[in-house]
Order: structure tokens, then C-alpha cells, then sequence
């Protein structure tokens, strides 16, 4: 696996975290589109994702969008029931925007697949994971054991994010 | 002339490159001509050096002088600091780089 | 003082492991350096002008005896014998081996300690009012909220990865002793018809582009600050520039949209971003505020407590001051000039100095911090305090106590009476350590306290708040000075601005550049040329700052340049 359209899906090729891999809607967002189920393995078979201005332009019955790194993930909230991939891009692993773009999605209420595509980093996986994330297209190989050990290394964490982990606040009381 | 450096990957040790291999010592530095980049290339590639960059020195009687004042204090040690220098040894090392 | 349970250990554990796999991993050249770089800046690891530097990380500034004697301990084992302390309270070893990093940290984490985030561009170490939980002047304990932001911006996953480093400091006076106003965020504890809450200023700075932060939101309360405080980073995180690292930071932001706008999309983020359920609950506050409990204070007239170390003895007297040692000069000066007023009485707050002339500012030895780790815990109920001005506070000292305190320090070298005159200097390590500057700090410092040595003429000058830095990123905050120095690279040499009129207390103001600058020798005569302007044109009463302010650039330009 080394190029981008070659996506890792988190709980499949990577021997799974500690975590269940489909992200927990806040309790107050259901998912528009509960019934949907995300294929695990979803990879070549994709249509191709289509970018968020052709997509709000003329596209729209596309389902699967390509967002770069400047776009606002915002525009899309109004789709997200019929949108199957949202694929994020990574432009250098120092761009961090992608990350509030996943964090806007899932907050949303988005249970479609979540693609972190790009200059993704093994170490970064984790905070994508809690991000929203749920597979990697990353440009550079990654070695499947210390991906594992990336994603079970923390036992806690301290905030609550898009990922369903219970932060360590809650831990403490009950 | 021109210098390569750049810091050991352990140790963080400040590193001249001779010609054949890596000194501590600027003394020990050769002129790299306009190859430097390459050898930064090889050298970074096997780890035998981090961060290596090309800077201009002028030979002196003493050995290759950095041409700017922070590869001398990089090449000598604090100023502040004789004690903790490569030339704990001389009051005056540090006259050497201003 | 707050206390790790079992899953702060963890996290912190963790992450000592997580280390020592990208060390290895970068060891065995698994991972290239510039893959590398972020991953030991997040762990404060940088590659200095002369070896590894390792920034390690006290939270708000607050230490126990412990954790200073750990930091001795690094010093000795790891570097060579000493630390520097910063302006961001926290303390750096310059001499450094990557492959040693994952054991320092190991033996950090026994101690609770860790240097998680204090370089990257994520959130940094929160950094708090050095007499928190001490100050007469005191709303509240600042280290409460600073220990609920510490636990929220630690690993966060979406702000890891932002433009640009930020930086948050909390305080809970009126008086600021942190440059609050002169931080990505700034959040001052001000009570509301009883009730507490925070004021926010966001956009403040230094660098190379200095910024006073406006105020962005009046009131927040604890049960709000998490999700505030998170709606402020995600507007600056998607709209932060990243084309120019010069930009990037969030005051610039800021001053393109403007505060009114930033102010309105921090709402309606705010407004989504609080029905998350991001804030901790209120037992959470209350479980912190118990760990910052004041201290069990006894009676002012308890007789003082004997100092015995292998240095130094120190003979108990009934009172703590008798009549012969209030003749001694030298401490009755320490007392008048490094103490100042504690909420209890009977106690004071000190600060001690490490600022002896000709000294290294912020520097001290394995054996001084040892030493004040020892008076900490016999004197100070075990705390210390790092403050931005590279000094070291112990909070919590008895009155009777203070004459014990001063002559072990003294024999020490740590009582130089100094605080706020003209020989506490603010001065960042420069070109002697670090690989960004373009002129030495360290050298001007001490040539301006050789100077100014005699104690009767710094006590004369007054408050006089000297601030030096080597480059434009002003870690030696002389944007913020009274006199500020700015240390640049005039064709190869080192070439010294002269700026005036800086404040970083809660009247804060940016110094304005004098002209054109000077050499080494020249600046310590625009030092002097300048003060003697002050002592001239002063009016009772007035600092060197009030003088400026009235009397306007002017004076001191003709004095200067003719």
C-alpha cells in the first residue's frame, strides 16, 4: 500500500484499537441517516470524490467530496445525509485545518466514511482518529505495528473529541 | 572556502566535515568547494550527520575561520561560558570570535 | 498544590514510551528529520547552536521541593550542571543527547513532571501570576484554571497542528505579574456580582510584530472557559495564515479581520461548540480547587524555624528579627527590595534573585536549586514559584523566618536585592546558545549590571524593568521593557536597538525604538545616558516608565543622538 488511493481503513489493516471504529454522534446530533452502514474495506471502488465547489455547483448528486485544505467544511453540512465519502486532504502534515474540518463534520452529525488523504503521518493518526477520521490515505508507507502501537498507546484522554473516547473528567466522576 | 556542518544525530554534537569524515573541531574543517550539498546528502542519508548546511569561512594560519560571527560562537562554544568551550584551557578563545 | 492520580500518570507515562519509539524510530532512520522535527518540539526537544536543548515544562510556574530537586538532579546526571530558566517559567538544559532525551523524560514523569508542548506549533505550557495563591491583591487562585486548561490543551487533537505556537496565561489580580495582555490569550479572574468568572483577551503578542491583546469576551465562567476557550483556536484554526510563518501567529489574524469580527465568529462557534459537552463538570473544578487549598498558616508570632544544611547553619531567634539583625544592612535591604505583601499575615512572599552582577540571567547550578528546594521545603510549605522575569519565588515565608531564609541564600549566592531594579534583567539566551539569534544577550546583561552595580544608585533609579532580547522573537520580551534592547545582525556584527516606554504589567504598552542602534559598549552608554534623562527630568514620585510617558521620546533622543 503506497499511494493515496489505496486507503487504510482504522479498524480493518491496522489490527484495530482500543476504540470501535465507527465514530460516536454527539447525543444531541443524531445522524441524519442512521441506516447507512459504512463498508470497512471501501477503497478502489470509490467514484471518484469530486471537489466541494463542484460539488455545491453542479454536482450534487455526487457522494463522495474531496475538501482541501482551505475549504470550509461548513458548506457541507447541508448535504451530509446523501454524502458517502468525505475525503480531507493533507497538503504538508504541518497544515493542520483538516483536522476542525472533521471535528465540524462529525459534530454535524456525519457517519460516512471520514478520509485523511495526503503528507498523513503515523504519529497524527491518533489525534485524526479523535478527530472524526476513520481511514488513511497517506502518501508514505506506514509500518501496520507501530501504527498499532500509535493508536492503543494512550489509555486516557483528556478531552472529549469526535471519537466517542470518555475523557479522563468524566472517568474521575462517574 | 567554503565549510560543511552540521550536529552529530546522538548527540547533538556540533560536526566539520574533513574532507573523509566528521571532526568536532573547526581546525579539522576542509574547504567543500561547491560540493557540499551533496555530501550533506550522503551524510544525512547514512546518519552520520543532522542538519548539515555549507557556510563561508576564510583560512587563517589557525585553520578555517566561519565567516559569521554565530559559526564561530557554534565552532568555539559560549562566550559566556570559557569553562564549557573546546578551548576551556584559553582566557583569550573568546577573542577568537568577535 | 495540584497532584497527578493515576491518570494523569498514565498519560504522561505514555507519552514517555510514545518518545522513546519516535527516538528510535529516528535512531534507526525510520523517520526523517524533518518527519522528526515536530515530534521532539512537541516534546521540547529543540537542535541548538551548540548541542540538543531540552525545554522541560513547569506548569503555571508552581513546583514542590521534589520537582525541584529533580531538576538538580537532570542538570547533574544529563547536562552539565546547571538550568536556565525562562520566560515562560519553565527551564532549559542546553547540552543535551537526543539519546538520553527518553530517560530524562522517564525521570521527569516520576516526579509528575513532563515537557509536553512546550515548543510546536500547538498550545504551550500555561503560565500563570508567579505569587498565585500568595498575592494580597488576589481575586482568586489563577493555577485552578491554568491546571483545566493544562489538562484540556494536553495532546488535543485538533489543535496540535495549528499555524502557529500559542500561548495562554491566566492571572487572578488586578495587578498583572505575567504580561497577560501579551499572550495569543489572556484571561484575567474578575468576580461579577459574586460570582467568578474570566475576562479573555485574545491576539496579544511580541515577536516581531508586537500586539496588546483586545478584550474579546467580558465575562466567561469556569463552566464555559473549555468550550470559550476551544471556539477561539478553532476560528484561528481555520482562518490562521500558514502561507507566512510571519503571520501566523493568531494576533495577525486578529488585526486583518479585526476584533469585532473574530469576536462574532468565536460566538457562533461558541454557541455549536458549547451543546457538545466539552466543558468538564463542576466537581471537576472542585477537585482542582481543593488540590490549591491555602496552605495551614500558623500564628504570626510563632518563633522561627532554624535553617541547618550542610552549608549553612542558622542559629533560631525568638522573633526571627532581633535587634542585631535588623543592623545588618545587607539584609534589611534584601527584605525591603525581594519580598512583598502576602494575603496572610504574618508571612511574605520572596522572591529570590538570579540576577547576581555579572551573573547569567536565569541561570543557576544543580547545588542553588537544590538549595532552594531545600529552604522551600522547610520555609516555603514546600512550593516554588518560576516567574517570567527568570527569578524564583518562594510564597509562602513567615516573617520570623525570613532573616534564616536570606543568609542561606546569601551564602549561596542567590540574595543580590534586586527584584525590579535595574540589574533584573530579562535576557534571552542570544547568540551564546541559540541558533536563531543575531546578536549575544548574555554579555550586554552583565555589562549593564557591572555598571550599575552600586546598590544605592539602582535603589535611586527605582523600578526600572530591563528587558534584552538576541533577535526579533523577542523571547526577552523588550517590547515589554521600560528599556528594551533589541539585539540585530548589521552586516555580520552584533548591533544593539534601544527601545523605551514598554510595559508588560497591567498598564501594558510597547516600547518604541530610540534611532538608530549601537555596539556593545554603546549600548551600556545609552543605557546610562538615558537614566540619567529620568534622574534629571523625574517629578516625586515617578518611575522611569511615568517619567517617559510624560515627558514623551524627545529628551532622551537629543540626550542620545544630539
Amino acid at each position: 500500500m503506497d499511494k493515496c488511493n489505496t486507503p487504510l481503513p482504522l479498524a480493518g489493516g491496522a489490527g484495530g484499537g482500543p476504540v470501535a471504529d465507527a465514530p460516536a454522534n454527539p447525543a444531541d446530533s443524531p445522524s441524519p441517516n442512521p441506516s447507512r452502514k459504512r463498508e470497512g474495506d471501501r477503497t478502489e471502488g470509490d467514484e471518484p470524490a469530486v471537489t466541494l465547489d463542484a460539488f455545491l455547483d453542479s454536482q450534487t448528486n455526487a457522494t463522495a467530496v474531496r475538501l482541501e485544505a482551505g475549504d470550509d467544511a461548513r458548506a457541507l453540512l447541508p448535504y451530509l445525509d446523501r454524502i458517502a465519502l468525505v475525503e480531507v486532504s493533507f497538503p504538508t502534515f504541518r497544515d493542520g485545518r483538516g483536522y476542525s474540518a472533521a471535528r465540524v463534520l462529525r459534530e454535524a452529525g456525519y457517519t460516512g466514511e471520514l478520509r485523511a488523504q495526503g503528507d498523513v503521518l503515523v504519529d497524527q493518526m491518533p489525534l485524526m482518529k479523535r478527530c472524526g477520521f476513520d481511514s488513511f490515505a497517506p502518501q508514505a508507507e506506514i509500518d501496520p505495528a507501530t501504527l498499532e502501537a500509535a493508536l492503543t498507546r494512550y489509555e486516557n484522554v483528556y478531552q472529549k473529541a469526535a471519537d466517542g473516547r470518555v475523557p479522563v473528567w468524566a472517568l474521575r466522576h462517574g | 572556502m567554503k565549510l560543511l556542518t552540521g550536529n552529530d544525530l546522538p548527540t547533538g554534537d556540533v560536526l566539520w566535515w574533513t574532507g573523509s569524515t566528521w571532526s568536532r573541531h573547526v581546525e579539522d574543517a576542509g574547504d567543500v568547494g561547491d560540493r557540499g550539498e551533496s555530501i550533506a546528502r550522503v551524510e544525512e542519508g547514512a546518519r552520520r550527520v543532522n542538519g548539515a548546511y555549507v557556510i563561508d569561512a576564510t583560512a587563517t594560519p589557525e585553520g578555517p575561520r566561519p565567516a559569521h560571527i554565530k559559526d564561530r560562537v557554534r565552532a568555539l562554544g559560549p562566550t559566556v561560558r570559557p569553562d564549557l568551550t573546546l578551548k576551556p584551557a584559553d582566557p583569550a578563545a573568546g577573542s577568537w570570535v568577535i | 498544590m495540584y497532584k497527578y492520580d493515576q491518570y494523569d500518570q498514565q498519560i504522561v507515562d505514555a507519552r514517555v514510551e510514545e518518545f522513546r519509539d519516535q527516538v528510535k524510530r529516528r535512531l534507526a532512520g525510520q523517520i526523517t528529520e524533518d518527519q522528526f522535527k515536530p515530534l521532539r518540539l512537541m516534546n521540547g526537544l529543540y537542535l541548538q547552536l551548540h548541542a540538543y536543548m531540552l525545554r522541560v515544562a513547569i506548569p503555571y510556574g508552581t513546583l514542590d521541593s521534589r520537582q525541584m530537586r529533580m531538576l538538580a538532579t537532570i542538570a547533574r546526571k544529563y547536562d552539565r550542571g546547571y538550568g536556565h530558566f525562562t520566560t515562560r517559567q519553565n527551564i532549559q538544559y542546553n547540552w543535551i543527547k537526543l539519546s538520553d532525551a527518553p530517560d530524562i523524560l522517564a525521570d521527569l514523569a516520576t516526579v509528575e513532571m513532563h515537557a509536553i508542548q512546550t515548543s510546536g506549533n500547538c498550545i504551550r505550557n500555561i503560565s500563570s501570576d508567579q505569587y498565585a495563591g500568595a498575592a494580597a491583591d488576589e481575586v482568586a487562585d489563577p493555577r485552578i484554571w491554568a491546571e483545566l486548561l493544562r489538562q484540556w490543551s494536553t495532546f488535543h487533537p485538533e489543535f496540535s497542528y495549528l499555524p502557529r505556537k500559542f500561548k495562554i496565561a491566566v492571572i487572578g489580580a488586578e495587578e498583572d505579574r505575567a504580561a497577560m495582555r501579551l499572550h495569543d490569550i489572556g484571561i484575567q479572574l474578575v468576580k461579577r456580582d459574586g460570582v467568578l468568572g474570566g475576562r479573555i483577551y485574545v491576539g496579544g503578542g511580541m515577536g516581531r510584530t508586537p500586539m496588546i491583546a483586545p478584550e474579546i469576551k467580558d465575562f466567561v465562567t469556569a463552566d464555559d472557559l473549555l468550550s470559550y476557550v476551544e471556539a477561539c483556536l478553532r476560528v484561528y484554526n481555520r482562518y490562521g495564515r500558514r502561507d507566512n510563518i510571519y503571520k501566523a501567529r493568531i494576533k495577525i489574524l486578529i488585526h486583518e479581520i479585526g476584533a469585532d469580527d473574530y469576536r462574532r465568529q468565536v460566538e457562533e462557534e461558541f454557541a455549536h461548540v458549547k451543546s457538545l459537552g466539552l466543558d468538564p463538570p463542576k466537581a471537576e473544578f472542585e477537585r482542582i480547587t481543593a488540590m490549591f487549598a491555602p496552605p495551614s498558616f500558623v500564628a504570626a508570632d510563632t518563633p522561627a524555624t532554624p535553617f541547618v544544611s550542610s552549608e549553612v547553619e542558622t542559629p533560631a531567634s525568638a522573633t526571627g528579627v532581633s535587634t542585631a539583625l535588623e543592623a545588618n544592612g545587607d539584609f534589611q535591604a534584601w527584605r525591603a527590595q525581594n519580598t512583598a505583601a502576602h494575603k496572610q499575615p504574618g508571612y511574605a512572599i520572596v522572591t529570590i534573585s538570579l540576577k547576581p552582577t555579572g551573573g547569567i540571567p536565569g541561570d543557576a547550578t544543580a547545588e542553588q536549586i537544590d538549595l532552594m528546594a531545600d529552604l522551600a521545603e522547610r520555609y516555603s510549605f514546600d512550593e516554588l514559584r518560576v516567574t517570567h522575569a527568570q527569578n524564583i519565588v518562594l510564597p509562602h515565608v513567615r516573617k520570623a523566618d525570613l532573616y534564616a531564609v536570606w543568609q542561606a541564600l546569601d551564602a549561596a549566592g542567590l540574595a543580590p536585592a534586586n527584584l525590579d531594579l535595574i540589574s533584573d534583567i530579562i535576557a534571552c539566551p542570544g547568540l551564546d546558545y541559540c541558533s536563531l539569534a543575531n546578536a549575544r544577550s548574555i554579555p550586554v546583561a552583565q555589562k549593564i549590571a557591572t555598571r550599575f552595580a552600586d546598590q544605592n544608585r539602582q535603589r535611586d533609579l527605582g523600578e526600572l524593568k530591563l528587558k534584552i532580547s538576541g533577535c526579533i522573537n523577542a523571547c526577552g520580551h523588550h517590547h515589554a521593557g521600560h528599556i528594551g534592547i533589541l539585539g540585530v545582525d548589521k552586516k555580520g556584527t552584533e548591533n544593539y536597538q534601544l527601545l523605551l516606554g514598554g510595559s508588560g504589567a497591567e498598564d501594558t504598552s510597547l516600547a518604541k525604538i530610540t534611532g538608530p542602534g549601537f555596539d556593545e559598549d554603546g549600548i551600556v552608554d545609552a543605557v546610562e545616558t538615558v537614566t540619567n534623562v529620568y534622574l534629571a527630568k523625574r517629578a516625586e514620585g515617578e518611575r522611569f516608565l511615568d517619567t517617559y510617558r510624560r515627558v514623551g521620546m524627545e529628551p532622551f533622543k537629543e540626550a542620545l543622538y544630539g
